[in-house]
């Protein structure tokens, strides 16, 4: 109980003695904020991808392309292939009768960003069953397209982010002038980064080729085993069949762990500078209370409260630093707006929102409090070991 | 020089204290190096690019392509003196992660347009002669053991052979050097006529027309030539010189650069200020015997060199040390896998230099002007 009675006293102490340490203190404190800044940021940057590429996806939806094909830019469905995969087993059927799917007809487009670069982003030509299919689909501003006359919809980023898209404009590509009629959100997923059209009348417009993949409504979650073999055992396809959200998953995962690497990386490296600054800052908070830790362990005290004092105003300094690093990362990119070509959207252009979430804030301030406790543990032995007697001798 | 001694006795007055505040510059420095020397990497790719090639793509998007036929027609535009072609292959090598840049191409006047990279002709006569022949380049070779009369099986995640299989199979018949170039660039080529006939559909587009033109002051007007000739036809071109295209694929990186740059701000903005910090202490610290020196005859500018050039060895050296790290880094080849074969551009080491001294005079100027202001009686009264 003396020994808790004892850390007590001197970790008190010594944070009522920390205000006059300022000057070294705060080196500590932004070095470790400047790591967690960094390491939150950039790893907020994946996180927001994949969870913009998630939620473009959903359990209960199968797509299906070519066979072989890794995105739907290099798949291509005929129109019976597209139509025996909409008839297939397990795909749920409206009041009607007919099956809720979309044979899709993916093509790019060149846009140019409020910046004046030219980037291409993705046309989706969508079948007459989009509502039913894509609830998520929910237009905020104007109408939705008409089939067989050559209007399009504009996802929300892609509106914000590139010129020419409100209400009203006309586009001239893919071998026609594009009315936009509508402004679309989808729950924030990657389709809105483009456009959509209706697919008879983008296949009609452009002239080249036909379908690229058909996305359907499974009966259940559950149901998709039925419809992959129901799909596969059918001679006449040549197809692959995946989960959406799988799918959309594997778009990302290249680009999404090259940005996990750098972050990694590059947040160790700058920890390893960020604990040599912390055992600067320790030791000289430890020679600037060296008259005090010698008259301590003169009237009694132990060698572990003065590791201890010394190691909680390490982690103390480090959580300051990691909460004040966070906390930027958090002002300055949560939910700014990103947008690359790197390929995370094997179409088009992708824009997503950085996304600090709490996760990675914790992320941040275990790698802060493990730098602070690294950093302090040489010193606090120092402050533990020093010899009394040549300590008070040395003031 | 006879001060030497001083500013050493100087900067290791106190040991533990001068090897943190250098290792963690050295970090520093290793992290500017490496960050600095990938982003001028890209850079020197771009204006490395030669000017006297143009390409033709679909206006639309590359990946939509463009009919073969249009060979024909760009050959005749006048200043066009040799012309080839690209279809994008999508190929990998035994499982989908080993990514091959393969292309289907007419080697022979391929390698007329790209003049500057060697190959020897009895290789492309044995392509002309073998109709599944391949030539790949002598890293590519290297990287797979693939050696001369080999015959390799390459999958693709976008052409289906006309017996349905999406594995293709090629005989290696030349290699050629692409040392030249970063590891993106095109090195697998396929014959043409073997790809059109093979596909199950689409042979017959092409991705890319890679043109050669005598006289690169024409490459614009060349460039509206040959847009012109396909204007309002259902495949549209658009023709773009060798540093437009890559500088446009540059830019749809987007914003990841603005981050790169970020990371680096932040990094060196931490650092000045440790580094300050310790130069600050180490002379409060030293407050009575910079007095003393004062004492002893040294003039207030001399006290304030001293500082400084402490401050200057500092950072300097560590520096020093961080980039020759990052050399290292970039030599021993652990990039090689992310970012393609990169060299450490000497700019990266000029900025790197000159952000040291810039690191040394911010850091050591407040500490070393305040040496200079010592006053001797004040100092020594420890007032």
């Amino acid at each position: 109980m003396t020994l808790f009675r004892q850390i007590g006293a001197v970790v008190l102490m010594n944070f009522k003695s920390l205000p006059h340490r300022v000057g070294t203190s705060i080196v500590i404190v932004i070095g470790i904020a400047g790591v967690v800044a960094v390491l939150v940021s950039v790893l907020a940057m994946s996180t927001g991808m994949l969870e913009t590429m998630e939620h473009s996806g959903r359990d209960d939806r199968a797509i299906v392309m070519r066979n072989g094909s890794a995105s739907e830019g290099g798949s291509a469905l005929s129109r019976d292939a597209a139509r025996l995969v909409q008839d297939a087993a397990g795909v749920k059927r409206d009041s009607a009768g007919k099956p809720i799917a979309s044979a899709e007809a993916v093509r790019l487009a060149n846009v140019v960003r409020k910046d004046g670069t030219e980037v291409s982003v993705t046309v989706r030509g969508t079948g007459p069953q989009l509502a039913a299919l894509r609830p998520e689909v929910k237009i905020i501003q104007g109408r939705m397209f008409r089939p067989a006359v050559t209007e399009m919809i504009v996802g929300k980023a892609a509106n914000a982010e590139f010129k020419g898209m409100n209400i009203g404009d006309q586009i001239r590509t893919r071998g026609a002038n594009w009315t936009i009629v509508g402004v679309f959100t989808s729950d924030g997923d990657s389709h809105e980064s483009g456009l959509m059209a209706d697919a008879e009348t983008l296949i009609a417009a452009d002239q080249r080729g036909g379908f690229q993949s058909v996305t359907v409504l499974l009966e259940s979650t559950a149901a998709f085993q039925k419809f992959k073999d129901s799909i596969t055992s059918n001679p006449a396809l040549a197809v692959d069949v995946s989960r959406e959200r799988e799918y959309y998953r594997r778009q990302s995962e290249t680009l999404g762990k090259v940005i996990y690497i750098i972050a990694y990386v590059v947040g160790g490296i700058m920890a390893i500078g960020a604990i040599f600054s912390a055992l600067n800052t320790m030791y000289s908070a430890v020679s600037a209370r060296l008259r005090e830790i010698a008259t301590l362990r003169a009237i009694g005290f132990g060698a572990t409260a003065m590791v201890m004092s010394v190691l909680a105003e390490a982690l103390l300094l480090a959580l300051i630093g990691g909460t004040i690093g966070a906390a930027i990362a958090w002002l300055f990119f949560n939910g700014h707006q990103v947008s690359t070509s790197a390929g995370g959207n094997a179409a088009g252009h992708l824009i997503f929102e950085l996304s600090v979430s709490p996760a990675l804030i914790a992320t941040g301030i275990i790698w802060a409090c493990t730098i602070g406790l690294i950093g302090g543990l040489l010193p606090a032995v120092r402050a533990a070991r020093l010899p009394v007697a040549t300590a008070l001798r040395a003031i | 020089m006879k001060y030497f001694g001083l500013i050493w006795a100087g900067l290791w007055r106190k040991r533990a204290r001068t090897f943190f505040t250098m290792a963690s510059v050295v970090v520093a420095f290793l992290l500017f190096g490496l960050l600095q020397g990938i982003n001028q990497g890209f850079n020197t790719v771009v204006t490395n690019l030669n000017v006297d090639r143009l390409y033709v793509s679909a206006k639309t998007n590359m990946t939509d392509g463009l009919p073969i036929a249009y060979a024909a027609r760009i050959r005749n535009v006048p200043g066009v003196k040799a012309l080839s072609h690209w279809t994008y292959f999508g190929g990998y090598y035994q499982n989908a992660k080993n990514a091959i840049p393969a292309f289907a191409t007419d080697a022979r006047q391929l390698f007329k347009v790209y003049h500057e990279l060697t190959i020897k002709p009895e290789y492309l006569d044995a392509m002309e002669r073998t109709r599944t022949g391949a030539i790949v380049s002598q890293q590519l070779a290297q990287q797979y053991g693939w050696k001369i009369g080999d015959r390799v099986p390459l999958g693709t995640s976008i052409w289906t052979t006309k017996q349905g299989s999406s594995t293709w199979m090629f005989d290696i018949v030349g290699t050629f050097d692409v040392s030249a170039y970063n590891q993106g660039f095109p090195a697998f080529y396929l014959n043409q006529e073997y790809f059109t006939e093979n596909a199950a559909f689409g042979g017959s587009v092409v991705h890319y027309y890679l043109v050669g033109i005598s006289d690169p002051h024409q490459a614009t007007q060349i460039s509206k030539q040959i847009d012109a000739l396909f204007e309002n036809s259902t495949n549209e071109t658009r023709t773009q010189t060798e540093s437009a295209l890559a500088q446009q694929q540059l830019k749809a990186l987007g914003d990841i650069n603005f981050i790169v740059n970020a990371i680096v701000g932040a990094v060196l903005f931490t650092l000045m200020f440790l580094t300050a910090n310790t130069m600050m202490q180490s002379v409060s610290e030293r407050t009575p015997e910079l007095a003393v020196l004062k004492t002893l005859g040294f003039s207030d500018g001399k006290v304030l060199t001293l500082v400084l050039i402490e401050a200057l060895a500092l950072c300097v050296f560590a520096a020093a040390i961080g980039l020759a790290l990052a050399t290292f880094a970039f030599n021993s080849g652990a990039l090689k896998a992310v970012f393609g074969g990169f060299r450490m551009p000497l700019i990266v080491m000029g900025m790197g230099a000159g952000v040291a001294l810039l690191l040394a005079l911010i850091s050591g100027l407040p500490p070393a002007w305040r040496a200079r202001q010592l006053n001797i009686v004040d100092a020594l009264a420890g007032r």
